[in-house]
């Protein structure tokens, strides 16, 4: 049983193509202005790894917020259901799934089954996502990838009152004037957005065992410090960015097998 | 009026606005008379204003700084100038704004929800009972009683949506000086649809797009300033549409968003003052109220002290 995954977000496309469950190959790349030629080419270039053809796919599923531009799709599946199939096929004990995209972020509650009970989103406001971090990294004149790492050799906690891209800008700002270190702004800006999370997920109560997917769980920073707000150790996996592909991909050969029924 | 010229630099800075100060003629004061201040540092801009026997006399509007004490020094400088008053000449002064506690020469703070009702029932009179203060960094709808005292209110804080500062971020991107994005927001055949999402962040990336796939300026910054007259219009009927309805802070100002919201309410603000020529200015009515404020606790003090 051949199936694909495809999650096109806001900004990169992720694919995944199964075979009886296991991972044959994964291929990301930006969604650019035309995110289906990207999302045709992101699904050839996982075909070509797994040495496969279009023909071969049982089943494929699009998630995602641009997942009716989906090429050669058979069926969509909500994000939110997306991240709890792969969050307890991840982790079988994983009660609450963590998805922190680049401009969205979601929680979801789920039972052993991994049926999502209840769910909370934000998709209005870019300070509670990753784009909050890309724009503070830019004020702050340090590059995306290097703000984890920094924001690890901070010493102490400062704070950022910022739950504003806009305002987080000049807060940003006005603590380089302050003279405080780099590595000290950047924590601050994890904590802010780690802020917004936490009280995301508390609105579901916290149900350990939590895993935290999306593009931003891969950064160190971020996981350092909404561990510290949830008072919880936060499961990643490997390839957190390619959660959704991977769900819509299970959720694709359940889907394919009650077909063949 | 007199308006004081942006410091000229290589770089056209199409944010800022100029700052300016005024003096209503023809009224006077003697040292007989209790002159009283009222001085609001907002998060954007810093008002300040004199009182003679509760009366409006002269006020001062400038760009607030990094600090706070000084953009209040500065802004009250900007309202005695060309009064012939001294600090030393004011009765008594309230502090109110963002940074009302960091105004040093202020006898007292007191929140800008009070102060814009008092300031909105002096400039429009006692049929107001809904005050939209649209400030730099937060929005609040406030339902005043026909003293100006404050029944209840909404805000809407910690995001730059239909703020002042978010208009800045517009006004940069299109690159239209700010003073004159309400007038051209209006200059569109049609109302657009608005931006699909008010956050600025994203409105931001949108207008983007809009721009690439050949819209007008105008037409994205009609599609902006209408989400954001939306988003307003929404605060006031989570507190409740009680008219006369007025606008306050420096969006008051903005004729794209104070035409926007009145299409979206179905209701008319009370007219706004000439306060380029000889009217009030809604944009110091937190300052006018601080003043009034400090003219009754001036009072109060007197009778305390048996004075």
């Amino acid at each position: 049983m051949i199936t694909a995954g495809m999650d096109l977000g806001t900004q990169t496309i992720k694919v995944v193509i199964l075979k009886d469950n296991v991972v044959l190959s994964r291929e990301r790349c930006f969604s650019g202005f035309d995110p289906a030629e990207a999302a045709k080419q992101a699904l050839n270039g996982a075909l070509k790894e797994a040495n496969l053809n279009l023909t071969d796919l049982h089943h494929s599923v699009a998630t995602g917020s641009n997942m009716e531009l989906a090429p050669h799709a058979n069926s969509t599946v909500s994000m939110l259901s997306a991240d709890a199939k792969a969050g307890t096929h991840l982790f079988p004990e994983a009660r609450t799934i963590i998805d922190v995209g680049a401009e969205e972020a979601r929680a979801v509650k789920c039972d052993e089954k991994g049926i999502m009970l209840d769910f909370v989103v934000n998709e209005r406001c870019a300070a509670g996502a990753g784009a909050f971090i890309e724009a503070m990294a830019r004020a702050l004149e340090v590059k995306l990838e290097e703000m984890g790492p920094l924001s690890l050799k901070a010493e102490r906690a400062s704070s950022i009152n910022a739950s504003c891209v806009i305002f987080g800008e000049s807060d940003v700002v006005s603590l380089i004037h302050q003279r405080e270190s780099k590595a000290e702004i950047a924590r601050a800006i994890f904590d802010a957005l780690a802020e917004r999370i936490a009280s995301m997920v508390q609105m579901l109560g916290v149900n350990p065992d939590i895993v935290l997917v999306g593009g931003v769980a891969k950064d160190v920073g971020f996981v350092a410090s909404l561990s510290r707000k949830l008072s919880v150790k936060l499961l990643v996996p490997d390839y957190p960015d390619f959660a959704g592909a991977l769900g819509a991909a299970l959720i694709a050969s359940s889907r394919a097998r009650s077909l063949q029924k | 009026m007199t308006e004081i010229d942006a410091p000229s630099g290589e770089k056209i800075e199409f944010w800022r606005w100029r700052e300016y100060h005024r003096v209503l003629t023809g009224n006077g004061w003697t040292s007989k008379d209790t002159i009283t201040a009222g001085v609001d540092v907002g998060s954007v801009s810093s008002k300040a204003s004199i009182m003679v026997n509760g009366q409006a006399y002269s006020w001062g509007v400038t760009r607030t700084g990094s600090n706070s004490p000084d953009s209040a020094k500065k802004a009250l400088g900007l309202a005695l100038d060309g009064t012939g008053l001294q600090v030393s000449d004011l009765k008594y002064i309230v502090g109110t704004g963002y940074g009302r506690v960091n105004v040093p020469m202020a006898n007292k703070a007191i929140t800008e929800i009070a102060c814009h009702a008092k300031g909105a029932n002096y400039i429009w009179g006692s049929s107001v009972r809904t005050v939209l203060d649209v400030g730099g960094q937060d929005i609040k709808a406030i339902r005043v009683d026909e003293a100006g005292r404050v029944v209840s209110f909404l805000m809407n804080d910690k995001c730059a949506a239909g703020t002042g500062r978010g208009m800045e971020v517009f006004a940069d991107l299109l690159k239209i000086p700010v003073e004159e994005i309400g007038e051209t927001s209006l200059k569109v055949v049609e109302e657009p649809p608005p931006v699909s999402c008010t956050c600025v962040a994203f409105a931001k990336t949108e207008a983007i797009g809009l721009l690439r796939k050949g819209w007008s300026k105008e037409k994205v910054l009609a599609a902006y300033t209408r989400a954001m007259a939306v988003r307003m219009a929404n605060l006031i009927y989570s507190l409740g549409l009680e008219k006369e309805l007025v606008i306050t802070g420096g969006q008051s100002k903005n004729i794209g968003i104070v035409t926007r919201i009145e299409a979206a309410l179905g209701v008319k603000c009370l007219p706004m003052p000439n306060w380029k020529d000889h009217g009030l200015d809604p944009m110091v009515a937190g300052a006018f109220g601080a003043a009034l404020f400090a003219k009754a606790l001036y009072e109060k003090s007197r009778k305390i002290n048996g004075g």
